[in-house]
């Protein structure tokens, strides 16, 4: 029988499909009768494909310019 | 992610590149920096959430792999290799700026049990559809913000960047369970951070225990 804990130490194996058959059946089926594991898996997931699915960091204007430049200039010291 | 590193396929590969740099060839360097500038930028700014030390982390990465090139030996992948000198600049920089000794790879809040789950609650179905991108960045940026650097740079390394467990252990220089209960605790802190704002209206009262 998997508990609350054991499936919450599991869940990132379980969520990153790395979980074998075996194990990945037994989390199913405490996730069917387990709100509360649920509703944090449920959760974890989204969590991870909001930070995913944000834009990402966009290098602002000059940045790489101003990259090149200090390796010029180390290149030419 | 737009755009995943390490896979590039355009013109030459990786260690022709790094061949060609190491033998003095300028042009090949700058192909090198031209193709992982924008990862080693992101990635400072997710660990350091500051832009300014993004820009300087991500000089000093360049700079230190050019002036250490000879020393690469090519047991890894140049990326990681890069990777590995930007997350240790830019741990370097967060412990400077808190001037404190609480930016460490043994993380006080690694020991001894935690109460991992607070609150329990449903979210909205769809909560990238109720707030615009900025208010989504202000809030991702926020709970990031409150994660020890050490589990932010567990987290950009392997749900941001999307690097095995493997390749993350190796550049933090930490064991593998190590980094599955960073990476664990991480999302879940992360998770508990974000249902103050993406849980159902109206649940407030709900009882899910």
């Amino acid at each position: 029988m998997i508990t609350c804990k054991d499936f919450l130490s599991e869940l990132n194996e379980y969520l990153d499909g790395s979980a074998e058959s075996g194990l990945r059946q037994e989390l199913e089926s405490h996730l069917s009768e387990c709100p509360n594991c649920w509703v944090v898996c449920d959760t974890t997931k989204k969590t991870i494909r909001i930070y995913r699915g944000v834009e990402p960091y966009q290098m602002p204007s000059g940045v790489h310019e101003r990259l090149l430049a200090v390796l010029e200039k180390r290149a030419r010291a | 992610m737009i755009q995943r590193i390490g896979q590039q396929t355009s013109g030459l590969d990786e260690a022709e590149l790094v061949a060609q740099a190491q033998s003095g060839g300028v042009e090949a360097f700058t192909e090198l920096v031209n193709r992982y500038e924008r990862n080693i930028y992101r990635l400072a700014r997710h660990i350091t959430q500051n832009p300014e030390d993004a820009e300087d982390i991500l000089q000093e990465t360049f700079l230190k792999a050019y002036e250490h090139l000879r020393d690469f030996q090519g047991n890894s992948k140049f990326y990681t290799w890069l990777v590995r000198i930007a997350v240790n600049q830019s741990l370097m920089k967060l412990r400077k700026r808190k001037s404190d000794a609480s930016v460490s790879l043994d993380d006080p809040y690694d020991t001894g049990e935690e109460n991992l789950v607070r609150e329990i609650a449903v979210w909205e179905p769809n909560p990238e559809q109720t707030y615009s991108q900025e208010e989504m960045r202000a809030i991702l940026e926020k709970a990031v913000d409150s994660l020890p650097p050490t589990f932010r740079a567990v987290f950009a390394l392997r749900d941001i960047e999307e690097l095995s467990t493997e390749e993350t252990a190796a550049i933090l220089n930490l064991s593998i369970p190590a980094v599955k209960s960073r990476l664990l605790r991480a999302r879940l802190r992360l998770r508990e951070k974000l249902t103050r704002y993406f849980k159902r209206k109206g649940d407030d009262f709900f009882d899910y225990m």
